[in-house]
């Protein structure tokens, strides 16, 4: 079977602007490979590149060497297939909720009333009809995110990319969403990577978790199956023996590597 | 209860606008007894009339507006001072924000274009008026041209700061959901620099008056600005203070229809104070 989503041997170095010489290595030599249908989380400390590996994926950005391959076929320039759900807001402010939701069926050229009532029922679904006339600023940080979600999953997308969608979100509000999102995607699970810090959130939300490196240099250096049983609810799951020992289990692996990429940060 | 809400609030601003004519209208009698030939002695100048010939008096300004808009004879030279404007403000505020777009989305011309473009911005552009004379007559034209160059530089320059402070992950975001470059530039960069377009027309409003204003006065046969120019000639004060009264409101009532514009088309922005007070 082919995979959905394969990046091998993927590094990316960064050129500094004033002077070339100086270069940064963000991602070395990282191979992903996400299946039909698999939710993967992708942990690691702060400043690690997983929002660059995400990019990579997106096709927002070349990597400097290293394949991408999507659904069998070499990815050139933004991968089509994939929606993402960017870390900070991304919603066109000069739109209002539904607006914002149907703009990439009108990219696509989707008829202006087919494009609304496709939108008006994704908005129902995350739970914000009669929010459509809102404007981005007139709606919660929760509600932004639900907006994001919708505008991301009306265009059907087979791959998802998020990029810490909910670490600006409070506790319960998280908490919602995560659930929400584990519901709209065990209804046609679409294969998922998602980026996170929070080793809890990536647990309670996968079937895989990827640990990264502290960076420069950042490479996989774990990858957990995580048998929980499906529907799973996220705050309750935390609570039970298995999830404990999992948990114990990946922070083991990943505490050095915090604590590196830390001390990096402080030197900074 | 928001009906006392709304009276408290609509007295709140009964209240302001009362006290911005009373201070009009102070400022008025302030004028009119320190340049009223008998009302007061001469304080600082010698002779009783003086203070008149230098500063005017009200009640003439306002006889000599009343007479002018009564006889009719205002009407041809302020449809020249306003057409002038329109047309400079117009003309300066498309050509702005096309070049603006262009320059801001072409790397290379910007920086080909860069050192003319601070050079041309640096440039005391007034001093054009008697080129433009010379090419475009002594009629509306060289006015336009003239109105046109000091608009233009200022919805440039904010029409390229708009496209340059465009968010990065609303770019990428609208590229994900699909969007070529022809639609990131309508539905992105435009809509993102808008906003600073509007910004800058309140202060172009103002400049395609000086522009038609100064061109008029430099050399012509019409317009408010020449009313002024000849009634200078006469050290007639009053009719030039009327001429700039004259201006300065239909500098205000330009303003304001560009304030209408930017609220109507600008209801997605976040506005201050929001919130009301219980």
């Amino acid at each position: 079977m082919t995979p959905v989503l394969a990046l091998e041997s993927v590094s990316c170095t960064f050129l500094s602007r004033d002077d070339p010489s100086q270069r940064y290595t963000a991602v070395g030599d990282t191979t992903l490979v996400i299946g039909e249908g698999e939710f993967v989380s992708v942990v690691g400390p702060t400043g690690c590149g997983k929002t660059t590996l995400l990019n990579v994926a997106a096709g927002l950005l070349q990597p400097s060497s290293g394949t991408v391959t999507v659904l069998g076929a070499p990815l050139a320039g933004i991968n089509s297939h994939a929606g993402y759900m960017f870390q900070t807001e991304a919603l066109m402010p000069w739109r209002n909720a539904i607006e914002n939701v149907v703009a990439g069926l009108e990219f696509r050229g989707v008829a202006r009333e087919e494009a609304l009532e496709r939108g008006d029922a994704w908005l129902k679904r995350v739970g914000l009809s009669g929010f459509g006339k809102r404007y981005p600023h007139q709606l919660s940080g929760g509600m932004r995110k639900r907006v994001a979600l919708a505008q991301m999953l009306i265009l059907n997308p087979q791959i998802l990319l998020m990029d810490e969608p909910f670490s600006a979100l409070d506790v319960q509000t998280r908490q919602l969403m995560e659930n929400e999102l584990l519901e709209l995607w065990s209804a046609d699970r679409k294969s998922v990577v998602f980026i996170t810090h929070d080793l809890e959130e990536a647990i309670s939300l996968s079937d895989r978790v990827v640990v990264l490196s502290a960076g420069p240099v950042s490479h996989p250096i774990g990858d957990y199956v995580i048998d929980l049983p499906r529907p799973r609810d996220v705050a309750e799951i935390r609570l039970t023996p298995r999830f404990i020992e999992i948990h114990t289990k990946i922070w083991r692996a990943m505490k050095e590597e915090v604590l590196k990429g830390y001390a990096q940060q402080q030197r900074q | 209860m928001p009906s006392s809400k709304d009276n408290r609030a609509g007295n709140g601003r009964l209240r302001l606008r009362a006290f911005q004519v009373l201070l009009l209208v102070l400022l008025l009698v302030i004028w009119h007894v320190l340049t009223s030939p008998t009302l007061l002695p001469p304080i600082y100048f010698t002779e009783a009339n003086q203070a008149a010939f230098f500063f005017g008096e009200p009640v003439k300004v306002f006889a000599r507006l009343w007479r002018w808009f009564v006889s009719g004879e205002i009407y041809e030279h302020l449809w020249v001072t306003l057409v002038e404007t329109l047309l400079a403000f117009l003309i300066g505020t498309v050509s702005g924000v096309v070049i603006g777009l262009w320059l801001a989305l072409s790397p290379t011309a910007s920086a080909v274009l860069d050192p003319y473009i601070k050079a041309v911005n640096a440039m005391p552009r007034v001093i054009l008026a008697p080129i433009f004379f010379v090419w475009f007559g002594l009629g509306i034209g060289s006015k336009v041209a003239l109105g046109v160059t000091l608009v233009f530089f200022i919805v440039f320059f904010n029409v390229y700061q708009g496209v340059r402070e465009v968010s990065p992950v609303v770019l990428a975001n609208a590229r994900m959901l699909g969007a070529n470059p022809r639609q990131l530039l309508r539905y992105v960069y435009v809509p993102s620099a808008m906003s600073w377009v509007f910004a800058s027309l309140h202060n172009s409003v103002g400049l395609a008056f000086v522009g038609a204003v100064v061109g008029e006065y430099l050399g012509s046969a019409k317009g408010v600005g020449y009313l002024i120019h000849q009634a200078e000639g006469f050290f007639d004060m009053n009719t030039v203070v009327a001429g700039i009264v004259l201006l300065t409101i239909f500098a205000l009532v330009l303003d304001w229809a560009v304030g209408i514009a930017e609220r109507r088309l600008m209801v997605w922005q976040p506005r201050s104070g929001e919130t009301e007070r219980v």
